[in-house]
Order: C-alpha cells, then structure tokens, then sequence
C-alpha cells in the first residue's frame, strides 16, 4: 500500500516505514540508544529527500524521548538543573545549526554534510562500540575489572561554578553547556538526538553519576528536538507529519519488544551486532561518497517551487 | 380557410423558419470556417484536473480530436515553469562533491510530447518556435555561461527529468488515428507529477508548418489531506510547527501510558 508523503513529495509503502519504524525502536528497546543515528541514514536509503529525513526524524526523536522520560522522572532519574543548563546550550546549538542547515541548503551542499557526518560519528561510533563490547566480553572471561575514571585537573579550573545536587556535582557550568551547544548542532544538521555523544560525554567528561544520564540526557533531548523541529518548520518547511507519525507508530511498537527481548537476551553479543550494524551504515554512506555517481549532474527543486 | 391554404402557409412559415435558421447559423459558420485556418483541428481532454490524493500513482488523461485537414497531429503538454538549479559533482579529496551550479528560468517542471510521425520529419525552426520535442524545451540560464558548459548542464537537466519520468523517453507516444479525422493519445502523468497548471497544445502540421493550432488547460492539484498538510506547512509555518510537536508528545505520552509496566 503507497501513501504519498505531502512534504517529501514521494510515494512510499506504509508498510516499509512502519517496518523500518519497528526494526530501529526495536534496536532502540534493546540496547537504549535513540536509533536517529540509524533513522536518518535508512530514510536517506529508501529515497527520502535528505532534509526532509532530518527534520522529520527530529520530531519523531520528541514522541520517543517524551516516552523515554516518563519512565525515568517517575524514579527520581532526572537531573533538572543539570537538564536545564545542557538545555541552554542545546538551544544555542540547535539555532545555529539549523541557520547552518539552511545556509548549506542555499549552497546545495547539504546532502554532502549530513552524509559526511553520518559517516564520521557512524564510523567512530561503531569502532568505539566494537571495541567496547569486545573487551567486556574478555574481561567477563577473565573477570578483570573496570577500568576507572579518568583524572579532570584542567576542568576543575574552569569559571562559573554550579552545584548540582542530583549528580553530587560541583562543577563549571561552561562543560554541560558546550556540551549541549555540540548535541543542538549535531540534532539540526544530522536529525538526531545526540543520545549516544551525549550519554558518554555526561558519564566521562562531566563526571555524573550513570543513573541519572539517561533521564536528563532524554529530558533535554525532548527540548531539543522539538527546537530543531520548530525551527525547520518555520526556515525550511521540511518537517512531514505523516512519515513522523508511521515512523512513531512502528518505533513505539518496536520498542516494546526491543525491551521485552532485550531482559531475555544476553547483552555482549548484541552489542557485538549493533556495532557492527552501524558500522555497516556508515561503510554504505562512505562508498555513496566515494564512488562515482552514475550521472555527475543533479537537480534541485523538481517538487518544490 | 381551406385546408389547403392553412397548410401553404404553414409551409411558408416553416421555410421562413427554416432561412432564418440558416441565417442566423449555418452561414456565419461557414464564412467563418472558410476563413480561418484556425478551426482545422480540434481536441480535448477527458479531464481537466488531476488530483493527487493519498493513494496517488500517477494518472493518465485522454486526450482526443478531430481535424478537418489534411496534416500530421502533435501533442505538447507542459507543467508550470519553473527555475530550476543543475548541479555538478566534482572530486574533491576523493569524495564527490557538489561543485558547479547553473540556474535556468521557467523550465516546464514536466513535458511530453505525442506525435503520429517522427518528430524528425519536421524542420528545426518549427520545432524550435513551438517547443516539439525535449532538446527544443526552451530554458535559459539569467547569467551569461559558456555555450558548451550551458549545452551539458541543459543535456543534463532534461536527462535528470526524464529519469524522474518528468520528460518523455526516449521517442514521442503515439497520436492513434480512428479514421481519417479523429485522433487520440494518452497523457501518462508520473506519481511525482508537480502541482500547478499544465498546459496541452495541439498542432496540426502539413507542408513543414504548423497550419493550425489549439490549447487546452490542465490542473494538477493536491485535493484532500495531502493538500491540507501542504498547505498549512507552508502558509502558516509556526502553527505547523508547534502541532508536530505537539502531536509527537501526546503520541510520546500515550505509548509511554499504553505500555506501562509498573
């Protein structure tokens, strides 16, 4: 069954994006990343048009964040003051990078940006993971400890100092807030949440404790995100409703049974496979890059007036 | 009155009735027939709007006529024009890059054409004037290029459309003949057809010129909720914004709910 896309201006089967919605709310379920850094590339596979799949990935990446959070502030796992100084940050970056977006639009290199940054994070992500999921998979065999937390001496020297109570923390607010600045941008430019940049940077170079990254990384992804998605509503009209809502519906449901599957199955070997998964997207995009395109001229604007 | 003198003018009445008919109809028409080299085809679509809703696949629209001459039958159909920018790839640090750009005013944003002979058989300076067949749709670049860099980018651009199914390939549909005066041909209009006002001119060609013409409009529209959606996005830009937002939280809200497990 065809449905046609009134932004997009292309047909597409419902059921593709239903699937494709399961199949990454699945992965999402299963391992707690967002799945935008998978979303966008699929949607850029299956032919929609590139700014297009990052603004409406943007407004998808607000239902599933909304429905993330809940969980997580019901427990006591949100950091407020923490989510809003990350907060601040992200709505400069993501003002700027939607400037940004439109002004590499204008340029009719847009296309080149967000593809080359998919592979870059894709690429760094999935060796990172990789390796990761490797050696815990020996350590568990050799029963080897964690390794711990690196030392911050230049941090502690930075101004602006802020107590924050929820993360026992007393440090510089100008860290969450670059922090913050770098995901905005990254969630205008590549339409995703940041989850899996920001998540490490809160646990290593903020110092929080892992409990409560995931809620106030969600509680500021959903603010985001729904910035990005005002934004590029307003500047560039490339937020589609209908394919937001298939791939809402379908992520919703795959993400029961990602977390469903996910407390039966052992962890390790999954990891293993998801690495290698966004490995694979990112190898995909970087061929697209390198091989040379069938027909060296392209058009812009066929749909649009 | 007899019977008789009743029926004579009766008689009478009716051919007065009958001249005046002539009159006021048949010889006007004739003149006017006889005069003008315009009216020596004539054609129509099956529908003069298209819309594109939900399910859309794409649409094909009949057009048919008759001609009253001798001569060969040309179809045009054109969409609304529009700038267009063609952009080349270049290879920059090994990764292909967009590097060049031309812009072109008023490109029709769709063309076909249908014809009963080959569009070869007809001189180039008619061609050009009536814009039959793809390599004579004019487009012009606002600033003054190269002619050879504006030959591939304009080669370029009716390449891109046609592997859109937005111009036709490779050779004209045909014009199928019922006779020797009415004609038919079908307009294939592809799912991605663009919006706006379409236009289909037919010629009737003999002695290597066109002897008569005629156009008709077509509207391609979106009709229902695409339309709908379309249009609030675009005229009214925040509010759009500001509902997909809140749509995605109620929906965020909802699943969250739904499945709930504690």
């Amino acid at each position: 069954m065809d449905i046609y896309l009134p932004i997009a201006e292309v047909s597409v089967n419902v059921f593709l994006i239903l699937g494709l919605g399961g199949g990454v709310g699945f992965l999402s379920g299963l391992f707690g990343v967002g799945g935008g850094f998978l979303m966008t590339p699929l949607l850029l596979f299956i032919g929609i048009p590139a700014p297009v799949a990052v603004a409406t990935e943007a407004n998808q990446i607000v239902a599933s964040s909304v429905s993330g959070v809940l969980a997580h502030w019901r427990r006591g796992n949100v950091d407020f003051r923490m989510g809003l100084v990350l907060l601040a940050g992200g709505f400069i970056g993501s003002t700027v990078g939607v400037w940004l977006f439109t002004l590499l639009k204008q340029m009719g290199q847009i296309d080149l940006v967000i593809r080359l940054s998919f592979v870059l994070f894709l690429s760094v992500i999935g060796a990172l993971m990789l390796v990761e999921s490797v050696k815990a998979m020996r350590g568990r065999r050799t029963g080897a400890p964690p390794k711990p937390k690196a030392q911050r001496s230049w941090v502690d020297a930075l101004p602006l100092k802020m107590r924050f109570r929820r993360s026992h923390l007393y440090i510089s607010a100008l860290l969450p807030l670059t922090v913050g600045f770098f995901v905005g941008m990254m969630a205008a430019i590549m339409g995703v949440g940041g989850g899996f940049i920001m998540v490490p940077a809160m646990i290593y170079l903020l110092g929080m404790p892992t409990s409560v990254v995931i809620g106030t990384s969600l509680f500021q992804i959903i603010f985001v995100t729904a910035n990005v998605t005002l934004l590029q509503a307003v500047t560039n009209q490339t937020v589609d409703v209908v394919l937001a809502l298939l791939l809402l519906i379908g992520g919703v449901i795959g993400a029961q049974f990602g977390a469903r599957a996910g407390a039966k199955l052992r962890g390790d070997q999954l990891r293993v496979l998801l690495a290698l998964l966004v490995l694979a997207v990112g190898v995909k995009l970087a061929f697209d890059l390198v091989l040379e395109p069938d027909d060296l001229y392209s058009l812009a604007g066929i749909g649009t007036p | 009155m007899t019977t008789r003198r009743r029926l004579a003018v009766f008689a009478t009445g009716i051919a007065l009735f009958a001249g005046l008919l002539t009159a006021t109809f048949v010889v006007p028409f004739g003149l006017l027939a006889g005069r003008s080299a315009e009216a020596e085809i004539v054609a129509d679509l099956s529908d003069h709007l298209v819309a594109i809703t939900t399910g859309f696949t794409g649409a094909r629209v009949l057009l048919f006529g008759a001609r009253e001459a001798e001569g060969d039958v040309v179809v045009v159909v054109r969409g609304p024009r529009r700038p267009m920018v063609v952009r080349r790839k270049g290879r920059i640090a090994g990764i292909w890059v967009n590097e060049a750009e031309m812009r072109f005013q008023d490109v029709p944003a769709y063309y076909t054409v249908a014809s009963n002979v080959p569009l070869e058989t007809i001189p180039d300076s008619v061609r050009a004037r009536h814009e039959l067949g793809s390599g004579f749709v004019r487009m012009v670049p606002p600033e003054p290029a190269a002619r050879d860099e504006v030959m591939a980018f304009r080669a370029a651009l009716i390449r891109n459309m046609q592997g859109a199914d937005l111009y036709y390939v490779p050779e004209p549909a045909p014009v199928a003949f019922l006779g020797d005066t009415l004609f038919r041909t079908n307009i294939i209009l592809p799912a991605n057809a663009p919006v706006g006002l379409y236009e289909a001119a037919i010629f009737l060609i003999r002695d290597d010129d066109v002897v008569s013409a005629q156009s008709t409009p077509l509207q391609v529209s979106k009709i229902g909720f695409e339309a709908w959606v379309f249009d609030f996005a675009h005229r009214h830009a925040l509010a759009y914004g500001v509902l997909a937002i809140l749509i995605a939280v109620v929906a965020g809200w909802l699943a969250s709910a739904i499945f709930r497990k504690d």
